[in-house]
């Protein structure tokens, strides 16, 4: 039971990690129709940055302050370079952020270099947040922190306990990731600029007839989505690892994402991240494969049939495929996404 | 007519030296294959800087009075680049290679060595391999241009179950390893050797995972304790052992590991004090070997501020200078005449390149994660920690059979 809650909260931190990307990436897709492919470098760039003021002054600080910085080159980057190329269609916008995003690896490899950096969590973010007690005898506890040792071992060996803390870094992304989501839909369903921001979505030029600055939203837009990026990779960063090809890990993924909840909707992107993220934490627990299911059916198999490198492969083996699986079946199943609105 | 007479008179001497020691004085370039970016980035990194630490010394010392000079290549551990490191290599008069990060990259290392000196005689290319431990390279697939001066699995895996086997709280075994050849094969023979010599253990679990592409062990870290096992077998090395170690402590696991690279970049720091008598690494050395390589692994850390692990570069110069002094050459194809056969004095004691399959015979320890103490002081990363040996198998005991059918040029 307790192997299924920490499970669980493992999927689900790492999908609001995912929906931490994919929110600013949506978004910025569905103002401005550019797939931005740099997305992913966007997040690099914060966990970097982080990396480094966190070193000058502190976790906090670098919380707060890297996704700005981040923000920043990311509206600079949409007024200096996407803005320009918008008028000649979507392709060269595409193009330019694909040719982006390697300017972003190599920059960051001269920059830190090509291995991984030393980016710890801050000591109040080290050690459990709580800790599930599973005893034989007292069913499953809860425990905030740390569990004492004594709560961990029996003095009886029949009673069997298991402690599993669960991290307290991916308890603040939860946390952070959650808090992220709410202020962004209080953001555009709650206040002026957000009606804008919509309006700007669906009719620009009655937008600009009422005399607000369409190019400016776009800019503001694409400067929060990728600061958004810019958050995740801080907290992604200290709590996996920063290095060259995490923009790289993280990138395919999210445009599964994307695609999978739908472009340009934001509970899509939520419904999708969180499938996903536990989706592959499940699937790497599973080692049934084709053999042990046609077992399980009271087929009999000749030995040459059961020794197939195909039909043995497990469930834990080819969950690295499992979500561009989904994004293939989506795509020629239901190509608006689960909860997109918009045929693409 | 004086002029004349010293010019003889130096030929003469010239040559007397040359016949004498005609390798004397000669460059060996020897060509670096192995990762300087990505997850694997910082083992590779320490291991050329033991390389280029080792030419210094060896420099001053080896017997055949050569100058070795390391020629780096990163090949971001993938097979493909690595052939292109090989091509370039060759390009600029590279005949002697080394690389060890994974078996994958070896393998086709070999093979292309193979071709090449088949195809090109006079410019044969010698492949010493110092880390990678698929034991098929000196079996089905041996061959006469590669040696091997780590231990391979099957002698790893022999020497770790005959102490497993003694040790009575090992119940429940779980194997989780890289899916590649290497961990494959620490799988099979961890199986082999375990229903051989303790059958009343369980195998309850077996993963295996992409190599150097796992950022997040935590699933498998559940999927450990859910299993019940009190024991993990990893042949991992480098980020995927350091990672595996930190989603452990994070995950409250507190079952012992039995490992090969323990010693390698990365896993000290994760693990910490938090290990201490938990974790077991079987290795031909460890921290604390005494001697003169205590006062290298010293002088290294001061220079480098990084640990010494990667002891076998110590036996690549070894062999290296004493077989070019025995050949009196540096031609590849007269020095692995000598040094297939070749004992010599190294480290750990008087090895043997054994000259069936070209693989070192050398003694294996079994060395534990404690506390650095006045025996066994050295303490990696600054953690306070070490790898205390609790138990040694001689090169004699530690040896395997080999099935390999070597096949000598000409």
């Amino acid at each position: 039971m307790e192997f299924f809650f920490i499970s669980m909260l493992n999927g689900l931190s790492y999908g609001l990690l995912l929906f931490m990307l994919s929110s600013g990436l949506t978004l910025i897709f569905s103002m401005m129709g550019v797939l931005n492919f740099a997305h992913a470098s966007f997040y690099m760039i914060g966990a970097y940055i982080g990396y480094t003021l966190n070193s000058v002054l502190g976790f906090w600080v670098a919380l707060l302050v890297a996704p700005f910085l981040v923000g920043i080159l990311g509206a600079t980057f949409e007024r200096l370079c996407l803005r320009r190329v918008h008028k000649f269609g979507h392709v060269p916008e595409l193009l330019v952020t694909f040719g982006l995003s390697y300017i972003v690896l190599e920059v960051v490899q001269l920059v830190w270099g090509r291995t991984a950096v030393e980016f710890a969590p801050p000591p109040a973010l080290q050690g459990p947040a709580f800790t599930l007690v599973q005893n034989s005898l007292n069913g499953l506890s809860l425990v905030w922190g740390a569990a004492a040792p004594e709560l961990c071992s029996a003095a009886d060996a029949a009673v069997r306990v298991v402690c599993s803390p669960f991290p307290a870094t991916r308890g603040f992304m939860m946390l952070v990731a959650l808090m992220m989501m709410v202020g962004l839909w209080l953001l555009l369903k709650r206040t002026r600029v957000g009606l804008v921001i919509q309006a700007a979505l669906t009719h620009p030029e009655a937008v600009e007839a009422l005399g607000h600055n369409v190019p400016r939203v776009f800019m503001m837009v694409f400067g929060v989505g990728t600061g958004l990026a810019g958050l995740a990779g801080v907290i992604g960063g200290s709590t996996f690892v920063t290095e060259p090809a995490m923009a790289a890990t993280v990138g395919s993924v999210i445009f599964v994402v994307v695609v999978v909840g739908g472009m340009g909707s934001l509970a899509g992107a939520f419904l999708a991240s969180v499938l996903i993220g536990v989706v592959q934490t499940f699937a790497v627990a599973f080692d049934s494969s084709l053999v042990s299911l046609m077992q399980g059916w009271g087929w009999q198999l000749s030995s040459a049939l059961q020794n197939n490198s195909v039909l043995k492969l497990t469930l834990s083996q080819v969950a690295p495929i499992l979500p561009y699986l989904f994004l293939v079946l989506i795509l020629i199943f239901r190509p608006k996404g689960l909860l997109g609105t918009r045929e693409t | 007519m004086k002029f004349a007479r010293n010019l003889i008179a130096t030929a003469v001497l010239v040559t007397a030296g040359v016949s004498a020691f005609a390798q004397a004085g000669e460059t060996v370039k020897i060509g670096w294959i192995d990762p300087l970016s990505g997850l694997m980035g910082p083992v590779g990194s320490n291991q050329i800087k033991s390389f280029q630490f080792f030419a210094e010394k060896f420099n001053a010392t080896n017997p055949a009075k050569v100058k070795f000079e390391m020629v780096p290549f990163d090949n971001k551990l993938s097979p493909a680049e690595s052939l292109n490191a090989l091509k370039a290599a060759m390009d600029q008069g590279v005949r002697y290679i080394v690389q060890g990060n994974g078996s994958s990259v070896a393998g086709a290392l070999i093979e292309a060595v193979n071709k090449h000196n088949e195809r090109n005689p006079g410019k044969e290319i010698l492949f010493l391999n110092y880390a990678a431990v698929d034991p098929d390279f000196t079996n089905s697939k041996c061959s006469y241009w590669h040696f091997r001066f780590d231990a391979d699995t099957s002698m790893k895996m022999e020497a770790l179950t005959t102490f497993m086997a003694e040790q009575k709280d090992v119940k429940k075994v779980y194997l989780l390893n890289q899916n590649y050849s290497h961990g494959h094969q620490v799988a099979k023979f961890a199986k082999e050797n375990l229903g051989r010599k303790r059958p009343d253990i369980q195998i309850v679990g077996e993963d295996l995972h992409p190599l150097a592409q796992v950022r997040d062990f935590a699933p498998y870290i559940a999927k450990i304790k859910a299993s019940g096992a009190d024991t993990v077998i990893t042949g991992n090395w480098g980020s995927d052992l350091a990672l595996l170690v930190k989603a452990a402590n994070e995950g409250g696991y507190n079952g012992k590991f039995y490992t090969y690279y323990t010693s390698v970049t990365g896993t000290p720091t994760a693990l910490g004090k938090g290990g201490e008598g938990r974790v077991y690494q079987i290795g031909y050395a460890h921290y604390n070997m005494g001697g003169q390589n205590d006062k290298w692994a010293a002088e290294f850390n001061a220079k480098f501020k990084d640990d010494f692990y990667t002891n076998a570069v110590v036996h690549v110069f070894n062999a290296l200078g004493q077989s070019m002094a025995k050949a009196k050459s540096t031609d590849p194809v007269k020095v692995a005449a000598v040094l297939e056969g070749l004992k010599f004095n190294s480290f750990n004691g008087e090895v043997e390149m054994r000259k069936t399959d070209h693989q070192l015979q050398q003694p294996l320890y079994l060395a534990v994660w404690q506390k650095a103490d006045k025996k066994y002081p050295y303490s990696p990363e600054n953690t306070g920690m070490t790898l205390a040996p609790v138990k040694t198998f001689e090169a004699y005991v530690a040896s395997t059979p080999t099935s390999c059918q070597m096949k000598r040029p000409g």
